[in-house]
């Protein structure tokens, strides 16, 4: 399979992560034209539980909906490195938040961005940390474009919180172009 | 949820479950009867939100058993009706379901098949209940099951779902599992130009001379709407042309078979399946449900590799597709059947093939799916 891309989105239950994985494959759809899937996770615990979504990008048709060899995981709870730290690619990136996740395999390109921190500090609001990290993981990885991607956000944002959503998402890119200097 | 448009086709990204229920609502579908569980409440929860949009009808019963009894009703009162469960609920609906059967109301069940036996594994995938829809409840009847493998199929076979159930006059279990029920992947809804949408035969007679069951003109009897004036008996027993209760050996004896007969004289308006590299294929992998993408991939990396294997995925899972499974088993040296269950369709592959050479399966139950890779090594073992 040609350009075929996987990405985890873990956190605990609550956090909003599986919008993130929401608003990536249905970007890479609506605005480039590609194939994409998720597939969440559903625990019984709806907040507070290791939680996961895992999105497949490919420019053709997604025949097995699971990930095999991820390219990209985001890790924003210890509990939910030790869960899903599965079928990593040797090379794969991994984003955390090191207030957070404190034991990684290091022998993956770990990232460490206080996401928290910077959700927290510019934001008040928490709601937005699954902004901030789609922001980043586009940063980290350009899996798709910035334009792509901030327009997806900005289709799913509930009105009235477009503009918070965008500079959240801002914040989280430009806090990874920073990473990767 | 950000759409756009494709060859004048709607594009939306939405999860299995909902594509079910949207596709129900554009076959027609104005009841729902359910009771939420996992991993099938996403179908009910969205019949909830759009069936009073449309002046449709939607019960959360007390339990499972009740759900199909409201969507039985209804069935026999004109409505088009569904109801979604998951493997726990289908085993209660059993009861009613042979009800549905003996009674021959035009209904929709959706199984979204997660671990078991018993509460098993709620948000896990699972297989396990494809011998339940051809078994489950007793007596002997004919079964129709559906087994989509991607959300563009997902979509149709529930229209088709809703349409064999009204050509037929029964219930139809449409089967998805937990992978299928909760994965989103890009769809292209398809313009009502593009399906057909049939409705049940309705009497032309008198009400006075209508008998429920006269079967006459047609192995399906034309079936009248409650409460319009056609007065009749409906009851589990076996029964008459007029539906009131027959012990009579050779009435009880030709109706049985008629139920049977409507299904099985038409198996060219309801058998459904996709070959894949049959043409040369010396290995065959049969399989369904989404275990039947991990094949694809399976294949195609195993004729990478030289070895010429194809797939049968019987769409239609009941009535299973007998005429080309005979065909294919006599022609191949091997067989492969994978399923997230601990071995069910491959008896059926066994009975029908008469294979040679070995038919084996490649069997799970951890909730986990089969990997493509676990395919690839039980292609390359018989290979």
């Amino acid at each position: 399979m040609s350009n075929h891309y996987e990405a985890r989105f873990s956190a605990v239950g609550g956090q909003g992560i599986l919008l993130a994985g929401d608003i990536l494959a249905s970007a890479a759809i609506n605005y480039e034209g590609k194939f994409a899937c998720d597939s969440p996770t559903y625990t019984a615990q709806v907040r507070g539980g290791p939680t996961k979504v895992d999105v497949i990008i490919d420019s053709e048709k997604i025949l097995f909906p699971r990930t095999t060899a991820i390219d990209f995981m985001l890790c924003l709870a210890q509990r939910s490195w030790d869960q899903f730290a599965q079928d990593l690619k040797p090379d794969c990136i991994v984003l955390i938040d090191p207030s957070l996740v404190k034991n990684v395999d290091e022998s993956y390109r770990v990232y460490r961005m206080p996401i928290l921190e910077i959700t927290k500090t510019n934001m008040k609001k928490m709601v937005y940390t699954s902004a901030v990290a789609l922001g980043a993981m586009i940063g980290l990885t350009e899996v798709i474009s910035v334009e792509s991607a901030r327009k997806g956000l900005l289709a799913k944002a509930p009105k009235g919180t477009e503009q918070p959503n965008e500079i959240a998402f801002n914040l989280g890119y430009e806090a990874a172009k920073e990473l990767l200097k | 949820m950000p759409d756009n448009t494709k060859n004048g086709r709607k594009v939306v990204f939405w999860p299995g479950n909902i594509v079910v229920a949207e596709a129900a609502l554009a076959a027609g579908c104005n009841f729902f009867g359910g009771y939420p569980i996992t991993p099938s409440s996403e179908v009910a929860h969205h019949m909830s939100h759009r069936l009073p949009m449309i002046g449709g009808k939607f019960i959360q019963m007390e339990d499972e058993i009740a759900a199909m009894g409201a969507v039985i009703g209804a069935a026999l009162a004109g409505d088009k009706a569904m109801t979604a469960t998951s493997g726990p609920g289908f085993s209660l609906k059993q009861e009613n379901i042979g009800y549905a059967c003996m009674v021959e109301a035009p209904c929709v069940v959706v199984n979204v098949m997660r671990g078991g036996p018993s509460t098993g594994l709620p948000t896990a995938l699972g297989q396990s209940d494809i011998m339940q829809a051809r078994w489950g409840t007793h007596g002997d009847r004919a079964v129709i099951t559906l087994t989509p493998s991607y959300l563009d199929e997902v979509y149709s076979e529930t229209i088709r779902a809703f349409n064999l159930a009204e050509r037929f006059r029964m219930p139809v279990f449409l089967f998805l599992d937990e992978v299928i029920g909760h994965l989103a992947e890009r769809l292209e809804i398809p313009d009502p130009s593009e399906y057909e949408i049939i409705d049940r035969v309705r009497p032309t007679c008198p009400p006075e001379d209508y008998l429920p069951y006269d079967s006459t003109e047609s192995d399906v009897p034309p079936l009248a709407d409650y409460f319009t004036g056609y007065r009749y008996h409906t009851t589990g027993l076996n029964h008459d042309a007029s539906g009131f209760p027959t012990t009579n050996p050779g009435l009880v004896q030709s109706e049985e078979l008629r139920m049977m007969n409507k299904v099985y004289d038409h198996l060219d308006e309801i058998e459904s399946y996709e070959e894949v590299m049959t043409d040369d294929a010396e290995i065959l992998v049969v399989t369904f449900g989404s275990t039947a993408r991990a094949a694809s991939v399976a294949i195609n990396d195993a004729r990478a590799k030289g070895i010429k294997v194809g797939m049968l995925r019987p769409i239609t899972i009941w009535p299973f597709p007998e005429k080309i499974m005979r065909e294919l088993g006599k022609r191949v040296k091997g067989i492969v059947v994978p399923e997230a269950n601990l071995g069910q369709i491959i008896f059926e592959v066994e009975r029908v093939a008469k294979c040679d050479g070995p038919v084996v399966g490649v069997q799970k139950v951890g909730g986990v799916p089969i990997y493509p890779d676990e395919i690839l090594s039980k292609i390359e073992e018989l290979a």
